[in-house]
């Protein structure tokens, strides 16, 4: 049995959709992040299956990339998350609304 | 075998997606959100990608998620409240974000016949041809992400320690 590449790039179009309207509606910062990470992997999904249609190695490297980039992008954000907490004492981003307090 | 594996960890992985976005309560979302990573690594799997899928399992469901449930069990994040202010992102967001995958979904279902077949085994990349490419070929990329990640964990340390 086969499963056509365009399946798997409708799997990684539904859960980027999911992350965007995670992005959009949930109101917890860190959800928020989680969220971002969702929309990183659904990208992923579709560059190694596009490197499984072209045959090349180029694209795992590219999933390779983001995966390292998106664990910089974790510790970072999350230090930024536990800032914002001491500084304001919440986690929703409503009341996150001022550069400076 | 391989269409019901495909679709076994491919509704695994919606389920768990969704799962994030109706969970009120942070811990529950990072929790639904390991389970889409351990399934797309199965689909990584499938996809011959051996050396993504361990390393999936490893740096995202391992040292990412962990890092997430720390952060919120160190602040303590109780359930999220619910607040007045984001009307627009429900009128706006809900029919855009379902207009964007029944779009990307036309697309690609309607290039199916231009795109490969996926089996089993099929097109396997092992990890000695990744590390050729990534260590001959794009030797100074890789040198460069090592800087990245020296420079974010230096940022991280200095933006979380205490002020005095």
């Amino acid at each position: 049995m086969v499963v056509p590449i365009a399946y798997y790039l409708v799997l990684s179009a539904i859960l980027f959709s999911i992350g965007v309207g995670a992005f959009l509606i949930k109101r917890n910062i860190i959800t928020v992040f989680m969220s971002i990470e969702l929309m990183l992997n659904a990208v992923n999904l579709s560059f190694v299956a596009f490197a499984y249609q072209w045959h090349r190695v180029q694209g795992q490297i590219f999933v390779f990339f983001v995966m390292v980039v998106a664990a910089a992008e974790a510790a970072v954000g999350l230090a930024i998350i536990i800032a914002i907490f001491r500084a304001r004492s919440t986690l929703n981003v409503d009341q996150v609304n001022l550069m400076k307090l | 075998m391989y269409l019901v594996l495909f679709i076994l960890f491919g509704g695994l992985c919606v389920a768990g997606a969704l799962n994030l976005l109706l969970q009120r309560h942070p811990i529950n979302s990072a929790l639904s959100l390991i389970v889409v990573m351990s399934s797309l690594a199965v689909l990584y799997l499938l996809l011959g990608a051996e050396f993504l899928a361990a390393a999936q399992v490893i740096v995202y469901s391992g040292a990412i998620m962990v890092l997430f449930t720390f952060v919120i069990m160190l602040l303590n994040a109780g359930s999220e409240e619910r607040t007045h202010g984001s009307h627009a992102a429900y009128i706006v967001g809900i029919p855009g974000v379902a207009i964007l995958v029944s779009l990307l979904a036309f697309i690609f279902l309607s290039a199916r016949t231009h795109l490969a077949q996926a089996r089993l085994g099929d097109y396997v990349v092992s990890t000695s041809d990744l590390s050729k490419i990534l260590f001959r070929d794009l030797l100074l990329p890789f040198e460069v992400t090592s800087i990245l990640i020296l420079i974010a964990i230096l940022g991280a340390v200095a933006l979380a320690s205490k002020e005095h």
